[in-house]
């Protein structure tokens, strides 16, 4: 638990990040030093052209040097060591348990080993299918897809399969979704080859029924979706939108990102889609990684399950296969059968939740939201989005500091950043394009405690009335941070440089010929 | 219920000080927006919860004992998960619970890790000799599907070759990535043939070459062969104006020519190979590099991460590049698309480079020719078993049996040996063939007890 920040600011200079001047790792070599070794072989003939005449620039460190320089560096990273609350992306406890299981078990495990030498995974996967199709309504589950946006991708490509298969591709050429859905549905809708029309918000907070009839007809291959959304509104017209969609021929894909404060409440299936994902780095409680990796599970009804990709886990007697004899399969999105470390970590934390866990999960996190909304809404220059829906939001709401900006001009990253001077995570703003101006979207999820989440709200509080008192204090941070604020235009192809090479290139050799 | 570890506020008051807050009795009421007939009329049936940790790791030990794990050195199977050893501080690194558990933050909050992101680029840039280098994505497979689109957008032509023998796993990936034939911007995926030397026939290849957007081509290839000259190829392919995509090992590159030293305009690559375990195929990662021109660079569907200088003169910093391009900045109008990829894995993978240098990629690479041309040469010299020896080959390579591969495979479980990869019926592929990984991990023992299976199955 963290101290309530008056006392917190009274007792000590209060948190300070690790601060080790590490350097880039290109820059410790020409030492001779070594990290590893292995035993000598002599070298090979190797045909033609084919030697490489200059070795790598690589880093020449001890072992201790190399493990010394990412510990320090693992240090110097803020996440979840404090209170982060970053929304849409569900903070939650990552069980170490997950981990050591899958040291322990899956690490030297191949995916091409035959599949009577896999039963226990393969049951693993068969067990979490089931327990996803009962929260889903779904008939099958498959994991394959390497995050939540891979999956959203798989969904498109079931897409095409089925309307192929009834030799209607050529004419569904559309994907309908709307801006409050995330960037993963219409970026991948249009990788997959489809035109995206995207619909707007009305004043309910979405689309009217009257927009969406106004695009759906014979071009519609499907409607890609979530709900609620990231301000935690509810559409409460969705069962109708998959109606509509359906009478034209489409699919429904629910993207359920944002879903654990329905959990355990409604059924995708129920509500008539057809398909859907959990995020089982989000909503199941597998670790993030900072990025992955990461399992989109995609889970669809039985009129789909052909489409999937293969291979499939089935159930054959008391055994279970890889099933890679699916004529209608769509293939691949990745190679091999999923992140099984992430699927056995998603499973785990599924099995020590159970239902009235999940229930639990659901209403902590919902209570938790709107207790924050409570407190935001009497802190200075805070503002909720749609501020005309009265409704309690889900698991997440959209404020504002637009006011705090105006009176202070200190912007909303400017106060994320000095938030960490607290310990405090940077804040998840919004997805672009901002339709709230200088927005913040806090998720309280069902981790944290009453105390961090007040003590999360005491922070911002706190930067607030310095961004009035001080605002240069606040334009400056961070302060107590490993580093200070970043000031390169990364946008110019003069000034980038993503590697080494070219840093030396651009910066080191100009800095050494001026 | 009992508190749940898990879960702060499911013990004690908070939930009561919280609902009193909001002037409610009860959380249902806070779920008023979702309409009645949208709700479960009936409370989950899901298997009973395993709150307690000790009944948890139990029942996970139990479900994981019908697994059969070969040992490390007896498992000779790779086609795109290898056994590659994983030093120890691999581990330690991606084991960090500061970084294994965080989702963003920003650039100085969450430094470190943006410093080792761009340290993975920056080694992989080392490796491969190029100047841009994105963070990873998914696998392979998936950098090839990515980089052949960024060759159709670059070029505004429709059309890729492949070689003809080509990992399977990975081709089904690009198949995917190239769309199917009704939609209008499919990419039709030509297969250019593999001569008796295991390398692309260069004759056949130049009269493919015409209208493609790429050549898409390995060294060390799926089966372990290595071209003597990769960068003529790569002219050819420059010559039609196409990109010339080329996908190395990168644990080769300690021996094999960089792509960009010899005119590669794309390299990709898998990342699993570099301190990551094969985890049922969990461990797979891939790369995309390139030049550092624009051309290039706005093309990049992942996100890239760039050294900058901060407010305190001399100090680096690390923040993202060309965001705006990606799905996050323009969504339907981005770059393919970009999520959570493989970022913790590059967190080992950076450790491994580095621990390694250059010489350790020369002694790996020298370890693993040597140990794979030991078990070739051991198991051409049994009765009913073939391996062409006329050439070197990196890590893998191709037996053929007069046995069915299956009949090999099953008594070599029997003897606790993972066999290679059955490729029989594969494109390109004759007779009875399994493709063999052989690597540092494999000592002159763990070869002698394959070749003793090997022989033991055939007779």
């Amino acid at each position: 638990m963290t101290a309530p920040i008056k006392d917190y600011l009274k007792q000590s200079k209060g948190f300070h990040s690790a601060k080790w001047s590490e350097p880039v790792v290109m820059e410790m070599t020409g030492t001779g030093r070594r990290g590893v070794v292995f035993e000598d072989a002599p070298a090979p003939a190797l045909p033609g052209k084919a030697a490489r005449k200059t070795a790598p620039a690589l880093p020449e460190v001890t072992e201790h040097d190399a493990l010394r320089h990412y510990l320090h560096l693992s240090q110097m990273c803020l996440g979840m060591m404090g209170v982060s609350l970053f929304g849409t992306c569900t903070m939650k406890y990552n069980p170490r348990i997950g981990e050591r299981a899958t040291l322990e078990h899956l690490k030297n495990l191949h995916p091409l080993q035959e599949a009577e030498t896999l039963q226990g995974v393969l049951e693993l996967y068969d067990n979490f299918s089931d327990f996803l199709c009962e929260v889903s309504g779904m008939d099958q589950f498959v994991f394959q897809a390497g995050g939540g946006a891979d999956a959203a991708y798989t969904h498109a490509c079931v897409t095409r399969a089925y309307h192929a298969s009834r030799g209607e591709l050529q004419q569904r050429d559309q994907i309908i979704t709307t801006i409050q859905t995330h960037p993963c549905s219409p970026a991948t809708a249009n990788t997959a080859g489809f035109e995206v029309i995207t619909l707007s918000l009305e004043e309910n907070g979405y689309p009217s029924i009257d927009q969406l009839k106004s695009v759906v007809g014979p071009r519609t291959a499907a409607l890609m979706v979530n709900n609620p959304d990231d301000m935690g509104i509810y559409n409460p017209d969705i069962k109708e939108w998959v109606r509509i969609v359906h009478e034209a021929g489409g699919l429904c894909f629910y993207d359920h990102a944002n879903f654990n404060g329905v959990m355990s409440r409604l059924r995708a299936r129920e509500l008539g889609f057809d398909a859907c994902m959990y995020m089982l780095h989000k909503t199941f409680g597998a670790p993030k990684g900072g990025g992955g990796p990461a399992v989109g599970a995609y889970g669809c009804a039985e009129h789909l399950v052909p489409f999937l990709p293969a291979p499939v886990v089935v159930k054959e007697g008391d055994s279970y296969k890889l099933d890679e004899d699916r004529p209608q399969s769509i293939g691949r999105v990745r190679e091999f059968w999923g992140n099984a470390p992430q699927v056995m970590k998603a499973y785990a934390w599924a099995r020590a939740m159970g239902a009235e866990g999940l229930r639990e999960a659901a209403d902590i996190s919902v209570l938790s939201n709107n207790y924050m909304d409570w407190r935001l809404g009497q802190a200075k220059g805070v503002r909720r989005s749609n501020p005309g829906i009265d409704a309690p939001r889900m698991e997440m709401t959209r404020h504002s500091v637009e006011q705090v900006t105006a009176d202070t001009g200190c912007t909303v990253f400017e106060i994320s950043n000095r938030m960490t001077d607290f310990g405090i995570d940077a804040l998840w703003l919004s997805h672009e394009p901002w339709l709230v101006a200088e927005p913040f979207t806090p998720e309280a999820g069902e981790l944290w405690s009453k105390e961090d989440i007040d003590y999360w709200i005491d922070v911002l509080e706190h930067v607030i009335g310095e961004a009035y008192a001080d605002a240069e204090l606040v334009k400056t941070a961070p302060h107590n941070g490993p580093i200070k604020a970043l000031t390169s235009a990364l946008d110019d192809p003069a000034v980038w440089a993503t590697t080494w090479r070219a840093y030396e290139r651009k910066h080191l050799k100009k800095m050494a010929a001026e | 219920m009992k508190a749940h570890p898990w879960m702060a506020n499911s013990g004690g008051s908070a939930k009561q000080e919280m609902l009193a807050a909001l002037g409610e009795n009860d959380v249902e009421s806070l779920f008023a927006q979702i309409p009645e007939d949208h709700r479960m009329t009936r409370p989950l049936e899901l298997p009973p919860q395993l709150s307690s940790e000790v009944a948890l790791s139990r029942h996970l030990d139990d479900l994981m004992a019908k697994n059969t794990v070969f040992a490390e050195g007896s498992c000779f199977r790779g086609a795109g998960a290898w056994p590659h050893y994983v030093p120890a501080i691999c581990d330690e690194v991606v084991g960090r619970y500061e970084w294994q558990t965080s989702v963003f933050g920003s650039p100085t909050s969450d430094h470190g890790r943006n410093q080792a992101w761009f340290e993975f680029t920056s080694q992989i840039g080392a490796l491969v000799e190029m100047d841009f280098v994105g963070l990873p994505v998914y696998s392979w497979g998936c950098a090839v599907g990515h980089a052949v689109r960024m060759a159709s957008r670059m070029t505004g032509r429709r059309k890729v070759v492949v070689p003809a023998v080509m990992d399977p796993e990975r081709r089904m990936v690009l198949e995917t990535y190239c769309e199917p034939t009704e939609m209008a911007r499919h990419i039709e995926i030509v297969t250019v043939a593999v001569g008796a030397d295991g390398c692309i026939d260069r004759t056949n290849l130049k009269a493919k070459l015409e209208g493609a957007a790429a050549l898409y081509f390995e060294t060390p290839g799926y089966l372990g062969v290595i071209d003597a000259d990769p960068g003529e190829l790569c002219t050819l392919a420059r010559e039609a104006g196409a990109e010339a995509i080329v996908g190395v090992d990168p644990l080769s590159l300690g021996l094999l020519e960089a792509p960009g030293a010899y005119g590669a305009t794309i390299a990709v690559g898998p990342t699993q190979p570099l301190g990551v375990h094969m985890y049922a195929g969990g461990g797979v990662g891939g790369f995309i590099a390139s030049p550092d021109d624009e051309r290039y660079a706005r093309e990049y569907n992942t996100l890239n991460i760039s050294i900058s200088e901060t407010r305190e003169p001399g100090e680096f910093g690390f923040g993202l590049t060309l965001f705006h391009q990606s799905s996050y900045g323009m969504r339907d109008e981005g770059k393919d698309w970009t999520g959570n990829s493989t970022y913790l894995w590059s967190l080992a993978n950076a450790a491994y480079m580095a621990a390694m240098g250059p010489e350790g990629f020369a002694e790996v690479g020298r370890l693993i020719m040597a140990r794979a041309k030991a078990a070739a040469e051991a198991l051409n010299a049994l009765e009913g078993v073939a391996v062409d020896l006329s050439r070197p080959v990196f890590k893998e390579f191709v037996a053929t049996f007069d046995k069915p591969v299956a009949e090999v495979n099953a008594a070599q479980r029997a003897a606790g040996i993972l066999g290679g990869k059955d490729l029989t019926g594969e494109p390109g592929i004759a007779g009875n063939a399994m493709l063999l990984c052989v690597t540092e991990v494999h000592t002159q023992e763990d070869i002698d007890r394959l070749v003793a299976a090997v022989k033991e199955a055939i007779q």
